[in-house]
């Protein structure tokens, strides 16, 4: 599913961020990426959908080649992944329903369709009887929950998560983790960058380390590692 | 594209125009100044086009023959010279008629040089193009027993000078006043793009094309073209109704003709129309190359 070889990264400002990160995840697999801050899991996770380009090395998502492909052809390679970020991105003007069906309609998907597959996912995260509330209106946990739905509806094969759980109590954590591991189980491969030591060393998954933009442990099962 | 694509982007492009109404009015001014002065420029450049026209049909070669050429020499000049490539007529005119001419233009006191004729004999030469004259008249005057060759006396270059220089003139104020309006549309787009920057985030990362995101900002841009090109229109369209409706009947006859109202002003419509979608879109594409990144 995904392939790094000599992933290298160096910013314009002349950081280095990935360091030759050698990597291979199959579909379906549970990710996590851990590692301090400006370890460079963030730019680890851009380069999945091509919002940054890596400076040499190899890179295939879903056998796209992302040191090559052409801008034109981004948007093909980003309706096969779902993004989800630790600020949620939703529209505020929008309520929850039109925030989903945004993601749909932006790709000129079929009017019925939309509908079919919004109401599907707002029922699979839990807010079918909030899909006419606006995200001002809704609790951390239940944007968090909106933009998961908004990023599944399209049914990517991967999902991509920085942070998800970054702005959330621990208790509303959990809900989404247990959104996360049922999205899993249905066969969609999931990345996640995260500093929850707790998540990571209950809900056990193949744990990969980076530090200084260098893979420094990459373990199944593996716990977070660090002191919390 | 589909329909129902269409009218969303047109849609978005108009809540952008409703929510930015000062801009959207600081921008289709712009274009409205801009466009009208390009549609009077173009009335007139177009019309004293049309009178050079005119007035170069009417310019004549004068070909003053030798003195002492005999009658055969001036037979086989006049031959020579309508042979000529470039020479459409050329027409003879004895001394005695040329001084018969004087008389009749200026009176009886010259008729005491019908004793001694002090005038030439003349060809009147006329070019095929009239832009052709000057080099017609050249190649006229390196024949043999020719005096003099006299044509149009400057009158057309002069004509032209003035042209070229109001042409010139016209362009640049019109050229600084287009980049005006361009500038002011695409700060406008700017400022809309800036407003969405969320969603145009979102578009991406779901995987809108490229141009989905563009489209509604294109649109947006090519409506304030459109609203500004309006009043030029309508403005200019009136004005020549009225300046054709003074100035045709007293110019019936006359050498000199304005352009007639139809197709002209169809085609100067048109012409600002499409002016006003160019800057328009233009501007538009301008803001979206430096801020949209797609
Ligand atoms: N857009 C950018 N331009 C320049 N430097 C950047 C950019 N993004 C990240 N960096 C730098 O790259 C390094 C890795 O950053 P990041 O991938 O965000 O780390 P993490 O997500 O692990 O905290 C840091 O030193 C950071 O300052
Ligand atoms: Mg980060």
């Amino acid at each position: 599913m995904i392939q790094m070889k000599n992933v290298y990264k160096k910013y314009p400002n002349g950081i280095v961020a990935l360091n030759g990160l050698n990597v291979e995840i199959e579909q379906g697999e549970f990710v996590y990426i851990v590692g301090p801050s400006g370890a460079g899991k963030s730019t680890f996770i851009k380069m999945m959908y091509r919002e940054e380009r890596p400076s040499s090395g190899q890179m295939f998502v879903d056998e796209i080649d992302i040191a090559t492909i052409k801008n034109r052809k981004v948007p093909m390679l980003r309706r096969q992944i779902g993004v989800v970020f630790q600020d949620f991105k939703l529209l505020t003007k929008l309520n929850v329903y039109e925030n989903v069906a945004f993601a749909l309609e932006v790709i000129e998907e079929k009017p019925a369709d939309i509908k079919r597959r919004v109401m599907e996912v707002l029922d699979l995260v839990g807010l079918k009887h909030k899909a006419k509330m606006f995200p001002t209106e809704l609790s951390g946990g239940e944007q968090q929950r909106v933009s998961i739905a908004r990023s599944i509806v399209n049914m990517p094969k991967v999902m991509i998560a920085d942070e998800p759980t970054g702005n959330l109590d621990p208790e509303t954590a959990w809900d989404i983790m247990d959104l996360f591991e049922r999205i899993n189980k249905a066969g969609t491969t999931i990345i996640m960058a995260t500093h929850n030591q707790q998540i990571v060393n209950t809900l056990r998954h193949r744990v990969i380390a980076i530090e200084g933009g260098l893979i420094v442990r990459d373990v199944v099962g593996g716990d977070y590692g660090y002191e919390a | 594209m589909k329909p129902r694509t269409l009218m969303r982007h047109i849609k978005e492009s108009f809540k952008s125009i409703g929510r930015n109404s000062w801009m959207t009015f600081a921008s289709v001014s712009a274009v409205t100044v801009t466009l009208l002065l390009v549609g009077v420029f173009v009335l007139i450049m177009m019309n004293l086009n049309k009178v050079a026209d005119d007035l170069e049909n009417d310019v004549e070669i004068k070909v003053f023959v030798s003195l002492d050429a005999s009658e055969e020499t001036v037979t086989s000049l006049e031959s020579q010279i309508s042979e000529m490539s470039g020479v459409e007529s050329t027409n003879f005119s004895t001394k005695e008629e040329e001084l018969t001419d004087l008389v009749l233009d200026f009176g009886d006191e010259l008729s005491l040089f019908e004793q001694s004729n002090p005038l030439f004999d003349v060809f009147y030469v006329k070019a095929t193009d009239p832009q052709q004259t000057k080099n017609v008249a050249k190649e006229i005057s390196a024949l043999e027993n020719i005096e003099n060759v006299k044509y149009g006396e400057g009158k057309i270059e002069k004509l032209f000078n003035f042209l070229n220089a109001g042409r010139n003139v016209g362009l640049i104020l019109i050229l600084a006043l287009l980049f005006t309006a361009m500038f002011l549309i695409s700060n406008t787009i700017r400022i809309t793009i800036v407003a969405r920057r969320r969603e145009i985030e979102i578009m991406k990362l779901v995987g809108a094309t490229n141009w989905f995101v563009r489209i509604p900002f294109i649109l947006e841009g090519m409506w304030l073209g459109i609203m500004g090109s309006l009043i030029p229109i309508g403005l200019v369209a009136l004005l020549y109704k009225e300046i054709t409706d003074f100035a045709q009947p007293r110019l019936s006859g006359e050498l000199i003709q304005l352009l007639d109202y139809t197709p002209f002003i169809y085609q100067v419509s048109a012409l600002i129309l499409l002016m006003g979608v160019f800057i328009g879109v233009w501007g538009s594409f301008m803001s979206i190359r430096k801020f949209l990144r797609v």
